[in-house]
C-alpha cells in the first residue's frame, strides 16, 4: 500500500486512538512495543491490564510517567495470571454483591514475555487456565530474556546465540528446541488459543478481539522481533516477522474450542535460511545445522496442517 | 453489648467465622498444615451460601498472595491464610501489598520450617518475614484469633492506614484446639467494619498505573514515604483496639502486662505460650519471686514506647524465642535488646530458645528460665559472656 492509500484506508480499518502512548523507552525497531500498541487498539478502553516484569513494564512505566491510558498494574515477574485471577474474581464478587455496576463488561488481560510465560510464570498461567477464569493472556515472545541482556529462555530457538547460550568450541548456542507454549495452552482445553505477529497487524488485532470476547481463558502467543537481541537491523523487524511466518518457523493459526485453523495457508514454505541469514544470532550456524532446523520446521508445519485438516 | 453467643470453636473455625462476619469478597488460598481447617471451613461457607465470596483454589501460596493483591487492587475485601513453608513461598509477594498500600488480611498458623520436615508450631516462619511492612499481631487464644482478625480488617482498610495486616495464631496450639468463645452480634460486627473503599482501584472509568518502575532518582523517596506511613499506623492500631473494646468488651494493647506492677523480673513471650507463662508466674509469685509477664501483642510496627514503658522498672528481662537466627541467637531477644540499647536505665536481658517444631514448654520450663537467668546475671556481673540457651533439649 502506498503512503497516500494507507492514510486513506487504515483509519477506516482500525481506531486511531492510542491506549499505549508513544514516548516510551523501547529500543528502535522494537517489535514487542509495536505488538503491544496493536493489542491495546484491539482491546479498547474497557480493560484492565496486568503486566509482568520485563521489557514492556520497564519501558512504559518509569516513575513518575506512564504510557498506559487504561488501568494497568505490575507487581512481579511470575505471577501475572494469578493477579489477573484475583482481579477477575474481585469484579465477579463485587458485581454480584451489588458493590459496583460497571457500564460495560470489563475485560481482564495479562501481558508477559516469553520468560514470564514459558519459564517462571508457567505455573501461575497453568493454574489460571485450569480454573477457567475469564481472561486473555498475551505472551510477547522475543525468544530470550531481552530486558536483562539477551539470556536464553525455554522459548529461544535451537541454534540461536544468547549471552547464556554462547557460541563456543563445544556449543552452537541454544542446544534445545523452542518450547511449544501455544500447544501447552491447547492442552489445557481452553476455548481459544492463537499465534500472531505484529508483521500481520490486522490478523493480530482480530485474534485479540476474538480472544477477549470468548468466555473463559484465551491465550495469544505473539512473536515479537527484537533487533537488539536478534542482532539485526532495526528497520527489518517487520520483514523478519513476515519471514518467520513465510518459512514456517512461526506459523500463524488459531485453535477455537479445540479446532485448528491456519490463518495463512502457505502452499510453499520459503527456506528457513532466508529468515536466519538476516539475524546475527544465527550467523555462526553451519549448513548441516540449518538443514536440521529446516527438517524440523517442515515436519512441525506438516503436523500442524494435518491438525487443521489442510492437505 | 447486644446479643452474644457462646460456642466451643476450634481456632481455625473462629478465624473462618471472623472472615464470614467481615463479609470478605475474595478468598485465595492453598492448603497447608496446620492452616487447612481455615480454608476448609471457608470453602464450606462459600459452598453453602453462608458467605458470598469468590473462593480461588490457587495452585500455590505465591499465587494465593498474588491473587489477593489483584483482588485488593480491584477494590475487593480479601483474605488468605497459610503457614510455615507456604509463608516462605509467599515471601516475594508479601512486599507488594505493603509497598502498594493494599489492605490484604492474612492469618498465619505458625509452623516450623524444613529441614527436617515439621508441621508443628514455632515462629521460624514469622521471623523470616519480619521486614515485609505488614501490621503483624499475635493471638494467644481462639477468642483473640477471632477478635484480632476483625481488628485486622478494620485497621488495614482505614484510609489513614491502608497497609496489609497479618494475625498470627500458633499452629495446632490454637488452630486445632476447641475453646469456648464469645461470638458477637453480626450487625455489630458490620458496624465495626465499614464498607471497604480504596481511594485508587483498577477501574476503566478512572485509569491508574500501579506498580511502576522506580529508578534511583525516586525509589528512596517511595520507601521513606512508606516507612513514615507505616510508623503512623501505631496510634491507629491502638485506637482500633480501644474502639473494639468499647464495642465488644475485650480490650487489647500492643504490649500486655501480667502481674507487672511490682515485678523485679519480667518474662517476655509471643503467642499461645503466654497462657502457660501466666500459670508459671502465678506459681513463682506464690513461691515469693517478684515475677511478671509481658506479652507482645503487636509485633509490627514494633511498639517501642509501650515496650520501654513496660520494662522501665524491671531489673531482669527473660526473653523466650520460638525461633533461631542461626549464628545470632533468638531474633525477638535481639530486637528487644536493640529497642532498649539507647535507654539510660535498662534491665539485664537473658534470652532462651525453646518450643521449636512443636516441642511443648511446660510450666517448669518457664520457672527454669527464670532461675537460669538469675544465674546468668551473676555471670554477666563477673564479666563473662553469655549466649542464648536452648531449653528442653535432650543432650
Amino acid at each position: 500500500m502506498e503512503k497516500e492509500e494507507a492514510e486513506l484506508f487504515v483509519p477506516r480499518l482500525v481506531t486511531t486512538e492510542e491506549n499505549f502512548a508513544s514516548g516510551h523507552r523501547a529500543c528502535i525497531g522494537c517489535g514487542e512495543a509495536l505488538a503491544v500498541r496493536h493489542v491495546c487498539k484491539a482491546l479498547g478502553k474497557n480493560v484492565i491490564i496486568v503486566n509482568a516484569t520485563g521489557c514492556i513494564e520497564i519501558i512504559s512505566s518509569l516513575l513518575p510517567q506512564t504510557s498506559w491510558c487504561v488501568p494497568w498494574i505490575h507487581t512481579l515477574f511470575e505471577n501475572v495470571a494469578a493477579v489477573v485471577s484475583g482481579i477477575e474474581s474481585a469484579y465477579k464478587a463485587r458485581v454480584r454483591k451489588g458493590k459496583i455496576t460497571p457500564a460495560k463488561e470489563v475485560k481482564f488481560v495479562g501481558f508477559a514475555g516469553d520468560g514470564g510465560t514459558s519459564d517462571i510464570g508457567i505455573q501461575a498461567l497453568s493454574g489460571a487456565m485450569e480454573r477457567g477464569h475469564n481472561f486473555l493472556y498475551c505472551c510477547f515472545d522475543n525468544e530470550a530474556y531481552m530486558n536483562t541482556g539477551i539470556q536464553r529462555s525455554s522459548s529461544t530457538p535451537y541454534g540461536a546465540w544468547t549471552t547464556t547460550a554462547p557460541v563456543g568450541k563445544k556449543s552452537i548456542g541454544q542446544m534445545t528446541w523452542k518450547k511449544n507454549m501455544p500447544e501447552i495452552a491447547v492442552a489445557h482445553k481452553i476455548p481459544y488459543v492463537a499465534t500472531a505477529c505484529p508483521s500481520y497487524p490486522f490478523d493480530l488485532m482480530d485474534k485479540v478481539k476474538r480472544g477477549v470476547e470468548i468466555e473463559g481463558p484465551a491465550y495469544v502467543h505473539i512473536l515479537s522481533p527484537c533487533p537488539t537481541g536478534w542482532r539485526c537491523q532495526p528497520n527489518l523487524s517487520i520483514e523478519i516477522g513476515r519471514l518467520a511466518v513465510e518459512t514456517g518457523v512461526f506459523p500463524l493459526y488459531e485453535v477455537i474450542n479445540g479446532e485448528y485453523r491456519l490463518s495463512i495457508d502457505l502452499p510453499e514454505l520459503k527456506p528457513v535460511k532466508e529468515y536466519m541469514k538476516k539475524q546475527g544470532r544465527f550467523r555462526h550456524l553451519t549448513e548441516d545445522v540449518i538443514e536440521k532446523i529446516q527438517a524440523r520446521v517442515e515436519a512441525e508445519y506438516l503436523e500442524l496442517k494435518e491438525k487443521a485438516g489442510v492437505k | 453489648m447486644k446479643k452474644v453467643k457462646i460456642e466451643g470453636l476450634e481456632g481455625s473455625f473462629a478465624v473462618a467465622e471472623a472472615v464470614r462476619m467481615a463479609n470478605a469478597d475474595v478468598i485465595a488460598a492453598y492448603p497447608i498444615t496446620p492452616q487447612t481447617h481455615i480454608v476448609e471451613r471457608l470453602s464450606e461457607m462459600v459452598a453453602d451460601g453462608e458467605l458470598d465470596a469468590e473462593f480461588i483454589c490457587v495452585e500455590s501460596e505465591h499465587s494465593a498472595m498474588s491473587a489477593c493483591v489483584g483482588a485488593s487492587a480491584a477494590g475487593a475485601r480479601v483474605f488468605t491464610c497459610t503457614a510455615g513453608q507456604g509463608l516462605e513461598l509467599m515471601h516475594e509477594v508479601l512486599y507488594i501489598p505493603s509497598s502498594m498500600r493494599l489492605p490484604v488480611v492474612a492469618v498465619i498458623a505458625n509452623r516450623a520450617l524444613s529441614a527436617p520436615l515439621s508441621v508443628w508450631c514455632d515462629h521460624s516462619d514469622v521471623m523470616a518475614i519480619r521486614d515485609i511492612g505488614w501490621i503483624q499481631m499475635f493471638a494467644e487464644n481462639n477468642q483473640q484469633a477471632f477478635d484480632l482478625t476483625l481488628c485486622a480488617y478494620r485497621v488495614a482498610e482505614d484510609k489513614e492506614v491502608l497497609f496489609p495486616a497479618m494475625v498470627h495464631l500458633d499452629g495446632f496450639y490454637l488452630s486445632h484446639v476447641i475453646e469456648d468463645m464469645v461470638l458477637p452480634d453480626e450487625e455489630e460486627v458490620a458496624g465495626f467494619i465499614p464498607e471497604y473503599e480504596h481511594p485508587f482501584v483498577l477501574d476503566p472509568d478512572r485509569p491508574v498505573s500501579m506498580g511502576c518502575y522506580g529508578p534511583p532518582f525516586i525509589y528512596p523517596e517511595t520507601k521513606k514515604a512508606q516507612e513514615v506511613a507505616f510508623a503512623n499506623t501505631r496510634p491507629k492500631i491502638v485506637e482500633t483496639w480501644k474502639e473494639f473494646g468499647d464495642t465488644f468488651g475485650r480490650y487489647y494493647s500492643p504490649v500486655e502486662k501480667y502481674k507487672m506492677e511490682d515485678a523485679r523480673i519480667a518474662m517476655l513471650t509471643m503467642g499461645s505460650c503466654g497462657e502457660t507463662a501466666m500459670l508459671a508466674v502465678d506459681e513463682m509469685r506464690e513461691e515469693g519471686e517478684d515475677v511478671g509477664l509481658i506479652r507482645l501483642r503487636l509485633w509490627r510496627p514494633f511498639p517501642f514506647k509501650e515496650f520501654r514503658e513496660a520494662v522501665k522498672d524491671v531489673e531482669l528481662l527473660v526473653v523466650l524465642d520460638r525461633a533461631i537466627s542461626f549464628g545470632m541467637g533468638g531474633p525477638v531477644c535481639s530486637e528487644v535488646k536493640s529497642a532498649l540499647y539507647d535507654q539510660r536505665k535498662k534491665p539485664y536481658i537473658v534470652g532462651f530458645i525453646g518450643g521449636l517444631g512443636g516441642r511443648d514448654i511446660p510450666i517448669e520450663g518457664f520457672k527454669y528460665m527464670v532461675s537460669r537467668a538469675l544465674e546468668k546475671v551473676k555471670a554477666i556481673e563477673r564479666g563473662e559472656e553469655i549466649e542464648a540457651e536452648m531449653i528442653g533439649i535432650r543432650e
